[in-house]
Formats: C-alpha cells, structure tokens, sequence
C-alpha cells in the first residue's frame, strides 16, 4: 500500500471534517471557554470568574422566566404542529385536485422568510387595524390583544410556529402515509378491522419512525426559536416572550456581557443534547423501522 | 364451506373494461386454481369476491346470500396476499389474533386458536418474532395462519408462492395441498404458473384478457383442450402448433375450415418404426435438454419450430430425424381458435388422377 493510497480516505473527508470543526466543534468549545469569563466582547482582557456567570443565570429569576418560556413555547408548538398535521395529512392523503391544491397552499408558509412572516403576522394581530381583531368582530366577540398582552403573547407566537410548521410537517406525514403499502389496509379490512382500530393499532404504529423524526426537528427548532420574537416582540410584554435564545442574544450582543451569554448557551447545549439523548433513548425501542 | 356464484361480473378502470360478463360457479370444497397470464382479470376476479374491489355490474353470491354490498370483513373470507401483507409493527402472535380480537373472540379462547394454528404451520417457537425477522417461509406460515384462525368459509389466495424460492414454493405447494384436504374448504388460487395450477387444483380456470377460456378439471384441460390458448397455456412445453396451411399430407375429412394442428411434445415419437401409423415431419434437432428421466428436444422443421418430450429414453444423437404423431393425438382449431373435434384424419393417399 502507497502512502497515498492510505492518506487518500482521510483526504476525502477532509474537507468535511475542517468544516465541521471550525464551524461546530471549535465554536462549541470557546462557548465553554467564554461562559467561565466576565467579558465585554471589545476589551482586550478578560477576567476569569470560574462558574460565577451560572451562579447568576440560575439564581436569576429572568432566566427562570425565559426556561419556562421557551418550555411551554416549545411543548406547545411541538404538540400542535405534529398533531394537526397528521390530521391534515390522513385528510389530503389522496389524489386528486382540490387535495394537492390544499396541500400546495398549506405548505407554502415554509418557503417564505420568517422576517417577512412575521412582519405579515404582527400586522394581522394589530390589536386595532388587524385583520384578525376585524374577523373576531365581525363574529361578535370582543377584541384580543394578541401580542400586545402577557397572557395572549406567547400563544399568539406559537399560532405563527403552527402555522408556518403545519405544511411542511403534513407533507413528511403524507410520505410516511404513503410508504404503507395497500395490502396492509385491505388485510386489515378482511380482519374486520374497525377505522379507529387500523389507525391506533396499525398505521400509528407505522407512523412511528415520522412521528419520531418530525418531534425531534420540531423540538429543536423551536428550542431555538428567535426571530419571530426578535421582530414581533422583543421579548415583551414584561418578558413574557422572552425565550433561551433571544435572552442569549440580548445579553451577548445588546448588554455585551459575552460570558455570561455563553453560559445560558452552554445551558441550552446541555438541555437540548439531555433532550436528544432521552428521546433516542426512550423510543428507539418502541419506533418501528422497516 | 361455500360455493361461490359469480354472474355476469363485470369490471371497468374508468374507461378500461377488464373483466366483461363473466360466469363462474367455485363448486363447495373445491380448490379452483385461476390461471392465466398476468393482466388476463384473474387478479381483480378474485379481488372482487373478496370484497376488495367493487364489481361495475353483476352480482356475486357466496353460499346463498348476495355479497354485492357486504364489506370484506363480513364475507367471511379470509385472503392470503402475493406480499403476506402482515403487520410489521405486531408479532407474529399479534398478527394472527387480530383478526381475532376485531370479532370480539375472548381471551382464552383466542389463546386456544392461536396455539393450535400454530402448531399446524409449526410457528410455535416464533410466537413473539416481528415479520422483519422471520424467513420468507415462515412469513408465508403466518400469513396463512392469519387467515386459517377465522375459520373462514372460503380461502383466498393471490399468488401467494410467488415470493419464494423453487425448492421452498414446491414444499409449500404440498403443504396447501394437504392443508386443503384437512380443512375441506372452499379454496380459490391465483397463480399466472400453469404448473402450479395443474399441479394444486381440483378445478381450474383458465383466463385470458378478461374472459374465461375453459374451467375444468386439470386432465380434462391437458387431454381436452376447448380452445387454441388453453392447449398452448397449459402444459410444458406448450403444445406445438402448425398452420394448417403449412400441414401437407395429411388427409382430413371435414368440412370445418381448420386453421391450425397441435400435438403434444410427449405425444410425438422420435424415428418410430416404419409401421407405425401418423403422422410424419421431417426436421433437424436444434437443442437437447436432458433432465434427467426425461429429455426436451427442439425440432426445426418445415412447419416451423417445435418440442418433442420423450421418457426414459436414450438421448437421440442422430441431426435429421422423422418425428411421427398418431393421427389420434392430433388436435385442430378452427380459424377463431375454437376447438374442432370429431375430425379424422388419415395418410394423404396418392390417388392418380382419371385412373388407369
């Protein structure tokens, strides 16, 4: 064997490797780094303060706010996105034109910005010249405050992850619904197999794997979730919106206390790889894979 | 058990008409093999007594009831698929039950019927397998399982050997065979294998292009062929088959226009004797398969390209032979195809013309 011959997988990979870690592995660890000092980004010295910064973070009761925040934000989302669109899915699951019309429209908030989501949603949820305010008035209900109240906020911004997720979602339920072969239904209607009964018994079980991949992407996407809070509400009212990322951002780059941000995203690293782990844990024994 | 009536069935995909009036009686307690090649409706046939699919016109009658408008579930017929279609999420147990559990069938009982289904296809050690880890025999055990616990009136079964290899298919074919003697139900088999239909049915029924050709028993359909494509469908080799245009010296009385003559590969004598009557081609041995106790010979000859199958005779080795069929053997066809019988034929006698 020439050197080059065992040189050459390594150089093959190369390039992936450097990538990975100059832009995963090397941020990472100066993340580590950074959250054990106080810093202000621009200073040329940095004072080593130990755990000092997640002393702080912990015993802040903002940050408590901003976890239970981004939990309820995310368990909210994750739930309700999957959930309606495999409803949505079992519905357009068929061929024909008003179905993949539906299917098109529904999918269509993926393919947009999420700027310019949530410039569109803010618009409609203006407590006075908003569309929706108009449409509940016109129904006879009185007006919500939408982003505008603590109470409505955070829900108003789930609606908006909802509603840009659902498409997307529903068409990997349709694959998934799709990869079911048609025998198996029509053994389990000679098995005088009841709809409810061929849902819960066979095709939910079948779903598994797509239920499985879309809770994982759907949970760390809204653990991360910061722009539609960066653009519809800051964070407000009185905190109410703020989530883990956007109160890293606010510290790191309005407040440039640098190290102190890094320690609250040394804590969502931890959280969100504590998350993964427990899923993979938990349902790689109980999901199906063909 | 049950007898199934299908009358003037017929089946249409949007503006394609598959099946067109069909009528076919599947006596009680037989095992009527539907053969045919693929797209001749032998599929959708069954599917439709099934249930799952919904026939464009005619009624179906299992037993004495008309099941047009009965869900599969309640046709008490139980189905065996080309693909097992088992539950891959459910263990071989749990496939098997649940068909069970859906009829409310209480524990112990189901227990009961699980235990000793699976004692008769011997799944018993597999019990808590999942499909993905059972061979393509034992899924075919538990698919067959699955539809024996219901105690159905009538098996089906869509080409359900297709999947698995040569030795394992004629192990399981015998299987059946003996399944269907135990059991005494009404089994009706599809299969485009005309080896597997004569070798499992009782009564076969041969299909092409959406009309049945001949359904009878399986020597009534080798000796007595009612058409052109059963005698060239049934049997290996197929029938041979001559214009009637190329057939010379053969002296035929009949008024009946004849389109073409058969004869089976094992009916014809490779270099007869000089008295031995019928008759004679002349041609040159293409190939020689030897099998063994018996040997496949392809002949070219004037009339064309033809088969002839001898037993435990010595491989010819001579190029040129003269292949000799008794005038008894000889089949012929009318120009539609339709089988013309009663005709007779003997040596084309040199009669000189005037006299002398």
């Amino acid at each position: 064997m020439t050197v080059w011959e065992k040189l050459r997988p390594y150089g093959m990979v190369a390039p992936a490797i450097i990538i990975f870690s100059l832009f995963f592995i090397y941020p990472i660890f100066y993340m580590i780094y950074l959250s054990m000092f106080d810093w202000n980004f621009v200073s040329p010295t940095k004072t080593f303060v130990g755990l000092q910064n997640f002393k702080d973070l912990l015993t802040e009761p903002d940050f408590r706010q901003v976890l239970t925040n981004t939990t309820i934000y995310t368990v909210l989302t994750v739930t309700l996105t999957t959930g309606i669109a495999l409803l949505l899915a079992l519905w357009l699951n068929r061929k024909s034109f008003f179905h993949g019309f539906v299917q098109g429209a529904i999918f269509s908030p993926h393919i947009i910005s999420l700027v310019s989501i949530s410039l569109l949603w803010s618009w409609l949820m203006d407590p006075e010249y908003g569309l929706l305010n108009w449409v509940i008035g016109l129904a006879g209900f009185g007006k919500l405050e939408w982003l505008s109240h603590p109470s409505t906020s955070l829900i108003s911004l789930v609606m908006v992850a909802v509603w840009k997720g659902l498409g997307y979602n529903a068409l990997v339920f349709i694959a998934g619904l799709q990869s079911i072969p048609a025998d198996i239904y029509e053994a389990a209607s000679l098995d005088r197999s009841k709809p409810w009964t061929t849902f819960t018994k066979l095709i939910l079980p079948m779903l598994s794997p797509t239920i499985f991949f879309l809770v994982i992407i759907n949970m760390i996407g809204s653990f991360q979730v910061f722009e539609t809070i960066a653009i519809m509400t800051q964070g407000g009212p009185v905190n109410s919106t703020n989530t883990l990322v956007y109160y890293i951002y606010e510290y790191g780059f309005r407040f440039f206390k640098i190290g102190y941000a890094s320690a609250a995203g040394v804590i969502l690293l931890f959280i969100v790889g504590i998350l993964t782990m427990i899923y993979f844990k938990l349902l790689s024994n109980r999901v199906h894979y063909r | 058990m049950a007898k199934i009536e299908l009358k003037n069935i017929s089946k249409k995909f949007k503006d394609d008409t598959v099946i067109e009036n069909l009528n076919l009686t599947i006596k009680d307690g037989s095992f009527t093999v539907l053969v045919g090649p693929s797209g001749c409706g032998k599929s959708t046939t069954l599917r439709m007594v099934a249930g799952l699919e919904k026939q464009s016109g005619g009624e179906i009658w299992i037993d004495d009831k008309c099941v047009n408008d009965t869900p599969p579930g309640l046709r008490d017929v139980a189905m065996v698929f080309q693909n097992y279609a088992l539950y891959p999420t459910m263990t071989v147990r749990g496939n098997i039950e649940f068909g069970l559990k859906n009829r409310g069938v209480a524990r112990n009982e189901r227990d009961k019927l699980v235990k000793d289904i699976s004692e008769i296809v011997g799944l018993t050690p597999h019990m808590d397998k999942k499909p993905q880890n059972l061979s393509g025999g034992q899924r075919q055990r538990v698919a067959l399982a699955r539809a024996m616990v219901k105690k159905p009136k009538v098996f089906i079964l869509d080409e359900p050997l297709s999947n698995l290899d040569a030795k394992l298919r004629n192990q399981m074919r015998t299987e059946l065979i003996q399944l269907h003697k135990r059991l005494g139900t009404t089994f009706v088999y599809v299969t485009h294998d005309q080896v597997e239909a004569m070798s499992m049915g009782d009564e076969i029924v041969v299909m092409n292009k959406g009309v049945i050709q001949q359904a009878d028993s399986p020597m009534k359909l080798y000796h007595d062929p009612a058409n052109l494509f059963t005698a060239e469908f049934i049997g290996t080799p197929a029938m041979n088959m001559m214009k009637m245009r190329d057939v010379q010296g053969l002296d035929i009385q009949s008024t009946a226009s004849i389109g073409h003559v058969g004869f089976r590969p094992e009916q014809a004598l490779i270099n007869a004797g000089a008295d031995f009557e019928g008759y004679a081609i002349e041609g040159d041995i293409l190939t020689r398969e030897s099998l063994g106790a018996e040997s496949i010979y392809q002949i070219q000859a004037r009339t064309g390209v033809f088969f002839v199958k001898t037993f435990l005779a010595p491989l010819e080795t001579a190029d040129r032979v003269k292949v000799t069929i008794p005038y008894d053997q000889l089949y012929y066809f009318g120009l539609s195809g339709e089988r013309l019988r009663g005709i007779e034929a003997s040596p084309k006698r040199l009669v000189a013309a005037g006299g002398i």
